[in-house]
C-alpha cells in the first residue's frame, strides 16, 4: 500500500456511511466500503473490515436500518439504507464538519496572512 | 435518545450475541465473496482475486472483535471469559482454593455475625414503630438500685399530665419477680413470670397482637376482672399455641383470669427491657388500687409527639419535675424529684441508648476485633496468592507476549480474588447464619435484644461490601507485583531459585510481620479481657455462692381482720418457721434461710436510717432493704458480726436490724460509736426520733454485691421478716452435697407443706452469678476466639512463607549441605529466620496494642490495661506458635540430600 493514505479520523468514518448511503440509496458492506475508497480517490487507508463495526454503531442509534436482499450478480448479501433520524444527524453532523473545516481553513489562512504581515514589519522600506 | 436506544442495544446485543456473530460471519463472507466477483471480473483469476479480496478487507478477526466490541458490552464479556479462565484455574488447584476458600469463610462469617450483633443493638432502631420517638424517663443512675430509678404512681400520674412533649406516657411494675405466677393446669401448679404494664402500654409502643386484643384503661380499674396477655413463646409451649385461647379462662395465682391476646413473636418484653430474663405474660397494672402506696415502684416510656427534640423533652422534664410528688397525701414530698445531686431526677433519654447504650463500648471492641481478622484473613490470602502468582509468573508472561495488556491481566487477577472472595462470603454467611441463630436462642445472656438478633438486608449489603473489599485488598497487590513484571526475565527465569523471586520474599516476610502484629494485638486484647474476666471470678460477692441454692416459695400470710398487720406476720413467722424446720432436717442440708430479694437480682430502698439525734445529710440515696429470716445469713455464706435474726425478734419486740460494713462505716464516721462498731448501736428512721421507730443494730454483715460483680457493693440493711414484711420469700438452702441433689426432697417437703406450692427451679446461686457475668463472659469468650482464630492464621501465613523459601532455597540448601553444613545447622537458620519474622511481628503488635490499649480500659477489671504479665504471656505464645510452625519446613529443609537437590531442576 502506498504510505501516503490518510488515516481516519474518529467519527469521519461513520459520517462517510451516512453521506455514501444517501447518495446511494440502498448500498452492502462491501459496496459501501469500495464506494468510499473510490470517492476519496483511494486517498483513505481503510480496512474494509473496519465499516462493520461503524455500521452496527449506526444501526443501533436508529441513523441505518439493514435487510437481507440480493445483490445484482445474484449473491446474499445485507442491504444498508439510511433513516429519516439518519438524514438528520447526517444533515447535523455535515454542519458541523462545514464550520470546524471553515475554522481549520481560517487558522490556516490566517496564520499565513500574520507571517507575511510579520515580515512587513521586520523590513520597514 | 440515539444514546439510549444505543445502550439498549448494546444490551441486547449482548444476550442475543451467538445469533449476531452467525450473522455478522454470513454478512463478511457475503463481503468477500461480492471483492471476489468484483476482481473476477476485472479479468483476475479467482485464487487472485480472492487474495486481493483478502488484503483489501484487513484482518477479518479484527473486524470481528471491533463490530462485537461497538454492538455488545465488552466489559461484560470479558468478565465473563474471565470467570471462565477462574473457574478452571481454581478448579484446577482445589488444595489452594479450600484454603483460601475456607480461610475467608471464618474471617467473613465472624464479621458479619458481629455486624448482625452490632446492627441489632446500635444501628437499628428497636423493633417498634418511630422507635426514635420512644425515651425512658428515669432519674440518673445512683446507689439505692431501682428504687431510686423508679416513680410512685403519682409522680406518674402528674409527669403524664404534666408534660407538654409526649403523644403519651406509659410505664411497668419494676419490681415484679421471676415466676411470679401460679397457672393451676393439672395436678401441680406451673409458675410463670409476668410483668405489670400500664394499660396503655401496648397502645404507646405501637404492638399488635397476634390474636386477640392488648389492655384497655378498663381491664386495669378497681374489681375490674382479671385478663392476662400471653407472650407468644409461652403461648406455644405452655398451650400448644391452641388457636382458640383467647377467651378461655385459667386459675392464676388463685384468681379466675382471662386470656385476652397472645402478643407477636416479634414483641419480647425480656429482650428490650430485662436482658436475659423470659417473660411470658403480660398483666395490666392497676395504677388506682395497692400500688398507689407502694412508694417508687414504675419506670417511665414516653413517646414524643411528631417534631419535638429530645432537648425539648428534657427542659419539658425540668419543668414539670417540681410539680410531681413522691405521695400526693403527703405535700412535703412534692418536687423531691426535681433534684438529685445537682441533675435534673426527671432525665429522658431514647429508650435505644438505654438499652444499648452501655455496650457500645464493647461493640466497638469486638468489631476492630473482627475487622482485625479481617485484615489477617487478607493478609493470608495475599500471601498465598503471591505464592501462586510465582509460580504462574511464566503464564501471565506468556499472556502479555501474546499481547494482553496490564490492565487486563490484573483485571484477571481481580476477577480471581473476586471469585475466591464471593465463595468464602457464600460459606460465612452460612456460618454467620447458624452462629447468629445460636447466639438468638442464648436466653441466658444477659444482653439486650439478643433475641431479635437475625441476619437482615443490612447485614447481607455487609456481606457484599465486606467480600469486595477484601477481595481489593487481598488481591490488589499480587495483581499489580504480577502484571508488572519483566516479560523476559519470567521467561528465561528458568529455575525457583534464580532471578526476581527476592523480591518477592520481601514482600512476603512484610505480610507475615504485619499479620503477626495484628495477631498479637488480638491476643493481647483477650488476655487482658481474659485477666479481668478471672479477677471478676475472684471477686469476694460477700457470700459463697458454690453449694447454695434458691427456690420461690408461695405462702399465705393474709389474715382477715388484721389491722396492724401484726397477725399477719405472726401467721407469716409461723410458716417460714415450720419450712425452714422441715427443709434444715433434710440429710445434706447445712442451712436455711427466707431471703425476699436474692443478691444480684432485685432490690428497693427504704429510707435512709440513720443514728438516734443526728440529722441525715440532704439528698443521700438509702441504703438496699432486704427482709431476712434466722438463718438466711448462714445459708448465704456471709460472715457476720454479732448476732443473728432470732425467731424471738417478734413484732412486739425491740425492732432489730442488720447492717452491711459500708454503711456501718459510714454511719460511724456521723457519730460516735465506741470503736466505731455498730453492733448494738440504735439507728431510726424517723427524724422525730420516736423511740417506737427506733432500729437497734444487732449484727454487721459483709458487703454483699448486690447489683453486679464488677461493681462496688453499696449500703445494705436487713429486716426480720418476723417484723417486717417481704415482697416474696426465696428459700436459700446451703448444703454438703451438690445442691442439684437435694432438688427433689426440697421440693418435695415444700409441696408437703403447701399443695400450692408451686414447681418451681431450683436454682444454683452459682448461676445467678453466672447470669451476673455472662455479657463479660460472652465478650471475653468471642473476643478470645476471634484471637485464637487470628492466631491459626498467623501460623498458617509463618508457614507459607516459611515452607515457600525452604522449596526456592532447596538447591542452595542442597549445596551448603555438599559444602558440609550439618542438617541441624540448617535446621537451626530455617528457624531461626522464622523467629526473626515473628520477633518483629510481636514487637510491633505489641506497641500498637500499648498504644490502643485504652480503647478496652472501660472493659477491664482490676486489669491494667498495660498489663505486663499478659503482654509476656501472649509474646511468648505467638513465638511459640511461630517457632512450631517453622519447624515443620525447617525440618524439611535438614532433610534434603545434596544429591537429589543439586540434581533437581
Amino acid at each position: 500500500m502506498p504510505p501516503s493514505k490518510l488515516d481516519l479520523l474518529q467519527g469521519t468514518l461513520d459520517l462517510m456511511v451516512l453521506q455514501t448511503l444517501t447518495a446511494m440509496g440502498s448500498l452492502h458492506g462491501y459496496g459501501i466500503a469500495r464506494r468510499i475508497e473510490q470517492v476519496s480517490g483511494n486517498q483513505v487507508l481503510l480496512n474494509q473490515g473496519t465499516i462493520y463495526a461503524s455500521l452496527v454503531r449506526l444501526e443501533q442509534r436508529g441513523w441505518i436500518k439493514s435487510e437481507w436482499g440480493t445483490s445484482g450478480n445474484n449473491r446474499k448479501a445485507k442491504f444498508y439504507s439510511i433513516t429519516k433520524a439518519g438524514r438528520r444527524q447526517l444533515a447535523a453532523d455535515a454542519r458541523h464538519w462545514e464550520r470546524l473545516t471553515g475554522v481549520m481553513d481560517r487558522v490556516f489562512g490566517r496564520s499565513k496572512e500574520a507571517d507575511e504581515a510579520l515580515g512587513e514589519s521586520e523590513n520597514p522600506a | 435518545m440515539s444514546s439510549f436506544r444505543r445502550a439498549t442495544g448494546r444490551m441486547r446485543a449482548f444476550f442475543t450475541g451467538q445469533r449476531l456473530d452467525e450473522e455478522l460471519d454470513a454478512e463478511l463472507a457475503a463481503h468477500i465473496d461480492l471483492a471476489v466477483d468484483d476482481y473476477v471480473e476485472r479479468g483476475m483469476t479467482r485464487e487472485e482475486a480472492r487474495r486481493c479480496a483478502m488484503i483489501e478487507f484487513g484482518g477479518v478477526q479484527q473486524a470481528r472483535e471491533q463490530q462485537r466490541e461497538a454492538r455488545g458490552l465488552m466489559s461484560l464479556d470479558i468478565l465473563l471469559q474471565d470467570l471462565k479462565y477462574t473457574l478452571r484455574t481454581l478448579g484446577r488447584d482445589p488444595g489452594f482454593t479450600t484454603v483460601a476458600v475456607l480461610i475467608l469463610a471464618l474471617a467473613i462469617g465472624a464479621n458479619i455475625a458481629v455486624f448482625s450483633v452490632v446492627n441489632t443493638l446500635m444501628l437499628r432502631p428497636l423493633p417498634f414503630p418511630n422507635a426514635q420517638q420512644l425515651l425512658w424517663i428515669a432519674p440518673p443512675p445512683t446507689k439505692c438500685g431501682l428504687s431510686c430509678a423508679t416513680y410512685s404512681t403519682d409522680a406518674y400520674d402528674e409527669f403524664r399530665i404534666g408534660s407538654r412533649s409526649y403523644q403519651d406516657v406509659t410505664g411497668y411494675f419494676a419490681f415484679s419477680s421471676p415466676d411470679n405466677l401460679s397457672l393451676k393446669l393439672g395436678s401441680a401448679p406451673v409458675t410463670a413470670t409476668s410483668i405489670d404494664v400500664i394499660a396503655n402500654f401496648f397502645q404507646l409502643l405501637g404492638v399488635q397482637p397476634t390474636m386477640g386484643r392488648v389492655f384497655r384503661a378498663e381491664d386495669a380499674r378497681n374489681s375490674a376482672s382479671p385478663v392476662i396477655l400471653l407472650s407468644n413463646a409461652w403461648w406455644k409451649r405452655q398451650f400448644n399455641a391452641d388457636p382458640n385461647i383467647v377467651g378461655k379462662a385459667f386459675d392464676i395465682n388463685g384468681h379466675q383470669t382471662t386470656v385476652i391476646g397472645v402478643l407477636p413473636a416479634s414483641f419480647d418484653f425480656g429482650a428490650v427491657f430485662a436482658p436475659g430474663t423470659k417473660v411470658d405474660a403480660i398483666t395490666p397494672l392497676n395504677l388506682y388500687g395497692p400500688p398507689r402506696d407502694w412508694g417508687n415502684i414504675i419506670t417511665m416510656i414516653g413517646r414524643l409527639k411528631p417534631g419535638v427534640s429530645l432537648a425539648q423533652a428534657r427542659e419539658d422534664a425540668d419543668r414539670v419535675a417540681p410539680t410531681m410528688c413522691w405521695n400526693n397525701k403527703r405535700p412535703d414530698s412534692c418536687g423531691s424529684y426535681a433534684e438529685h445531686k445537682g441533675v435534673g431526677g426527671v432525665v429522658p433519654v431514647p429508650l435505644k441508648d438505654y438499652i444499648g447504650g452501655k455496650l457500645r463500648r464493647a461493640l466497638v471492641v469486638l468489631w476492630f476485633a473482627v475487622g482485625a481478622i479481617l485484615l489477617i484473613a487478607c493478609v493470608n490470602l495475599s500471601n498465598l496468592l503471591l505464592a501462586r502468582a510465582a509460580a504462574r509468573s511464566k503464564e501471565f508472561a506468556m499472556r502479555g507476549a501474546l499481547g494482553a495488556s496490564r490492565g487486563r491481566i490484573v483485571r484477571q487477577l481481580l476477577t480471581e480474588s473476586l471469585v475466591l472472595s464471593c465463595a468464602g462470603a457464600g460459606f460465612g454467611l452460612l456460618l454467620a447464619i447458624v452462629l447468629v441463630q445460636w447466639l438468638a436462642h442464648q436466653g441466658a445472656i444477659a444482653l439486650p435484644l439478643l433475641s431479635t438478633l437475625r441476619i437482615d438486608g443490612a447485614s447481607l449489603g455487609w456481606t457484599v461490601f465486606i467480600a469486595v473489599f477484601a477481595a481489593v485488598l487481598f488481591g490488589f497487590m499480587p495483581g499489580l507485583r504480577m502484571a508488572g513484571g519483566n516479560l523476559q526475565e519470567s521467561l528465561k527465569d528458568t529455575s525457583a531459585g534464580s532471578g526476581q523471586s527476592r523480591k518477592h520474599e520481601r514482600v512476603r516476610s512484610i505480610l507475615v510481620v504485619s499479620e503477626v502484629a495484628l495477631a498479637c494485638m488480638l491476643l493481647v486484647g483477650a488476655g487482658l479481657l481474659l485477666r479481668s474476666f478471672m479477677h471478676v471470678l475472684d471477686v469476694d460477692l460477700g457470700f459463697q455462692p458454690d453449694r447454695a441454692a434458691a427456690v420461690k416459695v408461695e405462702y399465705n400470710d393474709s389474715v382477715p381482720g388484721d389491722k396492724t398487720g401484726d397477725l399477719s406476720t405472726q401467721k407469716r413467722s409461723v410458716i417460714f418457721q415450720q419450712i425452714l424446720s422441715r427443709v434444715s432436717a433434710i440429710p445434706g442440708v447445712e442451712a436455711a434461710g427466707f431471703v425476699d430479694y436474692l443478691p444480684l437480682s432485685q432490690n428497693r430502698s427504704w429510707g435512709l436510717p440513720f443514728p438516734r439525734g443526728v440529722k441525715a445529710p440532704e439528698n443521700l440515696d438509702g441504703p438496699l432493704v432486704y427482709v431476712v429470716t434466722p438463718g438466711y445469713i448462714r445459708a448465704m455464706g456471709t460472715r457476720l458480726r454479732g448476732r443473728d435474726f432470732a425467731w424471738s425478734d417478734g413484732p412486739k419486740g425491740e425492732q432489730v436490724v442488720m447492717i452491711n460494713e459500708s454503711y456501718a462505716r459510714f454511719l460511724a464516721a456521723y457519730t460516735h460509736w465506741p470503736n466505731n462498731d455498730a453492733v448494738g448501736q440504735v439507728i431510726t428512721n424517723d427524724p422525730k426520733n420516736d423511740p417506737k421507730n427506733d432500729l437497734k443494730v444487732i449484727g454487721v454483715v459483709d458487703d454483699v454485691h448486690e447489683e453486679n460483680v464488677d461493681g462496688d457493693a453499696g449500703w445494705q440493711i436487713y429486716y426480720p421478716a418476723t417484723q417486717a414484711s417481704p415482697a416474696g420469700a426465696q428459700l436459700v438452702v446451703r448444703t454438703t452435697l451438690p445442691p442439684a441433689t437435694l432438688a427433689t426432697s426440697v421440693l418435695r417437703t415444700l409441696r408437703d407443706l403447701n399443695p400450692k406450692q408451686p414447681i418451681a427451679e431450683f436454682r444454683p446461686i452459682q448461676s445467678i452469678v453466672d447470669h451476673a457475668n455472662s455479657p463479660r463472659r460472652f465478650f471475653m469468650l468471642l473476643v478470645a476466639s476471634f484471637a485464637g482464630l487470628g492466631l491459626l492464621l498467623a501460623a498458617l501465613g509463618i508457614y507459607g512463607v516459611i515452607s515457600y523459601t525452604v522449596t526456592r532455597q532447596t538447591q542452595e540448601i542442597g549445596i551448603r549441605m555438599a559444602l558440609g553444613a550439618s542438617a541441624s545447622i540448617v535446621e537451626r537458620q530455617v528457624l531461626v529466620s522464622t523467629l526473626r519474622l515473628a520477633l518483629i511481628g510481636v514487637f510491633l503488635g505489641a506497641f500498637a496494642s500499648l498504644a490502643t490499649a485504652k480503647l478496652i480500659a472501660s472493659l477491664l477489671f482490676a486489669t491494667s490495661p498495660w498489663d505486663g504479665a499478659t503482654y509476656l504471656a501472649m509474646a511468648i505464645a505467638l513465638l511459640a506458635v511461630a517457632a512450631l510452625s517453622g519447624y515443620i519446613p525447617a525440618r524439611r529443609a535438614s532433610r534434603i540430600s545434596p544429591m537429589v537437590a543439586l540434581r533437581a531442576n
